[in-house]
């Protein structure tokens, strides 16, 4: 399955400031709760407590699923389509 | 050579003494009428706000200078009313803050209160357009007011000179219709959440870093609150302050700009944009994105249906793990050994001692100024760059000591210790104590401030 994730807000510090990937899932991933630990493990460099905590997104990131807040989609629980869109964004604090 | 005459001397010495004065008086033309600071620099507690009586109807003045609304069919006589009648707590008078300010005050909002316990310094005026060099060291809630009353006469301004806490934020807010979070840091962003769902007014609450923005519109006609989309703070080393990655100044116009519009909608009755909705702004791709957020959540502790929250009981800054300010917080992570203040460094300089300098510094930061014969590894790249240590400690005869380096002295201290627990057999590792900073204040007082 092929999906587009991107990050933003400063996600994207931890993925070498890659703001917008296409990635090709192994088979076994197809929730978000599965995907999480994919990009932790293929994908991300270092620091995966800046981006994980336990088995969801640490606080102060909000998860996107084709534009919309992933609570309104069943969270971990989303079932991944072919083609999706997936954002991870830090929220921002200055002023 | 002859003598000037007692007579050609007074001549002579009045004629360069009307020159001078003239001259004088040029260069303070030049620099415009003095600011009294002590005289400006009040603010107001949180009860001494004045009533104001409602408006029925718009004076002739009021359609004259409002006319531009009052055109607009979505706005018209009766949202301007509503705009003139209304009061408005603009928390943050910075990057922010300055744009919402000017056209809150240029809009005629009737009364609008500032917040913020920071004084102008010559740092914040590449972005916060409402303060001025001549105001520099002034308190930022005060200048704010002076620019806003030089806009609009007949508006209130009220300047709040102090840090909002528990102990003030609700009894402020419930005298004001509408709040702007233009704060910068997480535990003023709970307070204000939770002092606005108490209160029950809406908070038009607005972010920007680098090149970008967020903005929303929270608790207002079922939107959620800021702790339905956030329930926990995020971890302190997770947040970025403005002083350290930087801010690209018109970004904080366009969000400030939008939180004030959309203030202003809803003092004139019109639905806000985005309530239930998050703008997201990248001012590199030029892309505005708005998405759509999750409703009340029923669990929140502050809005849901078994909201726990009757008071600001929470320790924001202790449950946030930081203080709520911008500054950027020294940590002590090593030992005193494994330190050395910038004097004694200073004299291993002078005495050319053979050592080792890194400055861990983001590349960007070393091209502003950097000490002469310093290695830039920064922190993000030491664990890939070790062997550049090692390289480094025996170019030399024997093994050179090393010192690390960095703004403010928190990176430099990491370094110490990831390269102590790579390398436990080097003699020396140390942390130069305060930064660059400390260099500047002690050693160099030419060295760049930024
Ligand atoms: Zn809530």
């Amino acid at each position: 399955m092929k999906l587009t994730l991107e990050f933003t807000g400063g996600m994207e510090l931890l993925f070498q400031g890659t703001k917008k990937v296409s990635v090709t899932l192994p088979e076994k991933v197809t929730t978000v709760k599965t995907l999480l630990p994919w990009i932790r493990d293929s994908l991300l460099k270092s620091k995966p407590d800046m981006f994980m905590q336990g088995d969801t997104v640490r606080p102060g990131v909000l998860v996107l699923i084709n534009d919309a807040d992933w609570e309104l989609e069943g969270q971990l629980s989303y079932e991944l389509q072919e083609g999706d869109t997936i954002v991870f964004i830090s929220t921002l604090h200055g002023g | 050579m002859t003598a000037e005459s007692p007579d050609a001397t007074i001549e002579r010495l009045l004629a360069e003494n009307e020159r001078l004065r003239q001259r004088l008086s040029a260069i303070e033309g030049l620099s415009g009428p003095r600011i009294d600071k002590t005289a400006l620099d009040r603010s107001s507690s949180p009860n001494d706000t004045p009533t104001r009586k409602k408006k029925a109807k718009l004076s002739r003045n009021d359609i004259h200078r409002y006319s531009r609304h009052l055109l607009l069919p979505e706005i018209s006589v009766e949202g301007q009313l509503g705009i003139v009648n209304s009061s408005m707590l603009v928390v943050g008078a910075g990057g922010l803050g300055s744009p919402a300010c000017l056209y809150l005050a240029s809009a005629g909002v009737g009364r609008i209160g500032v917040v913020d316990y920071d004084e102008v310094e010559v740092s914040n005026l590449q972005r916060q357009v409402i303060h001025d060099e001549e105001r520099v060291g002034l308190s930022k809630s005060t200048s704010a007011t002076i620019a806003m009353t030089r806009i609009n006469s007949q508006i209130e301004c009220i300047a709040y000179n102090y840090l909002l806490d528990r102990s003030t934020a609700l009894d402020l807010i419930k005298q004001y219709d509408i709040v702007l979070d233009c704060s910068d840091n997480p535990p003023t962003r709970y307070l204000l959440n939770d002092a606005c769902v108490l209160a029950g007014k809406p908070l038009v609450s607005g972010a920007a870093l680098r090149f970008e923005g967020q903005l929303t519109v929270y608790n207002h006609h079922g939107s959620p609150c800021y702790r339905c989309v956030f329930p926990a703070p995020p971890p302190p080393e997770t947040v970025t302050n403005c002083g350290d990655g930087g801010v690209f100044g018109p970004v904080t116009g366009i969000v400030g700009t939008i939180q004030a519009l959309e203030a202003l909608k809803i003092a004139a009755g019109v639905e806000p944009a985005y309530c239930g909705k998050l703008l997201m702004v990248d001012a590199m791709s030029g892309a505005f994105r708005t998405i759509r957020l999750r409703g009340k959540r029923k669990e929140c502790v502050a809005c849901g249906d078994g909201a726990t929250l009757t008071g600001l009981e929470t320790d924001y800054e202790m449950w946030c793990g930081m203080k709520a300010n911008d500054k950027t917080q020294s940590l002590a992570v090593l030992k005193q050994e494994d330190r050395i203040s910038v004097d004694a460094y200073n004299r291993v300089r002078v005495a050319k001692t053979p050592h080792v300098l890194i400055d861990t510094r983001p590349l960007v930061q070393t091209k502003i100024c950097a000490l002469d014969n310093s290695l830039n590894i920064p922190i993000d790249e030491l664990e890939s760059r070790l062997s550049e240590v090692e390289e480094a400690v025996h170019a030399g005869q024997g093994e050179l000591p090393v010192y690390c380096i960095c703004r403010r002295g928190n990176d430099s201290q990491l370094a110490v210790q990831h390269i102590r627990t790579k390398f436990p057999s080097l003699a020396v590792v140390k942390d130069v104590e305060g930064g660059l900073e400390a260099w500047r204040r002690k050693v160099d007082p030419e060295w760049p401030e930024y």
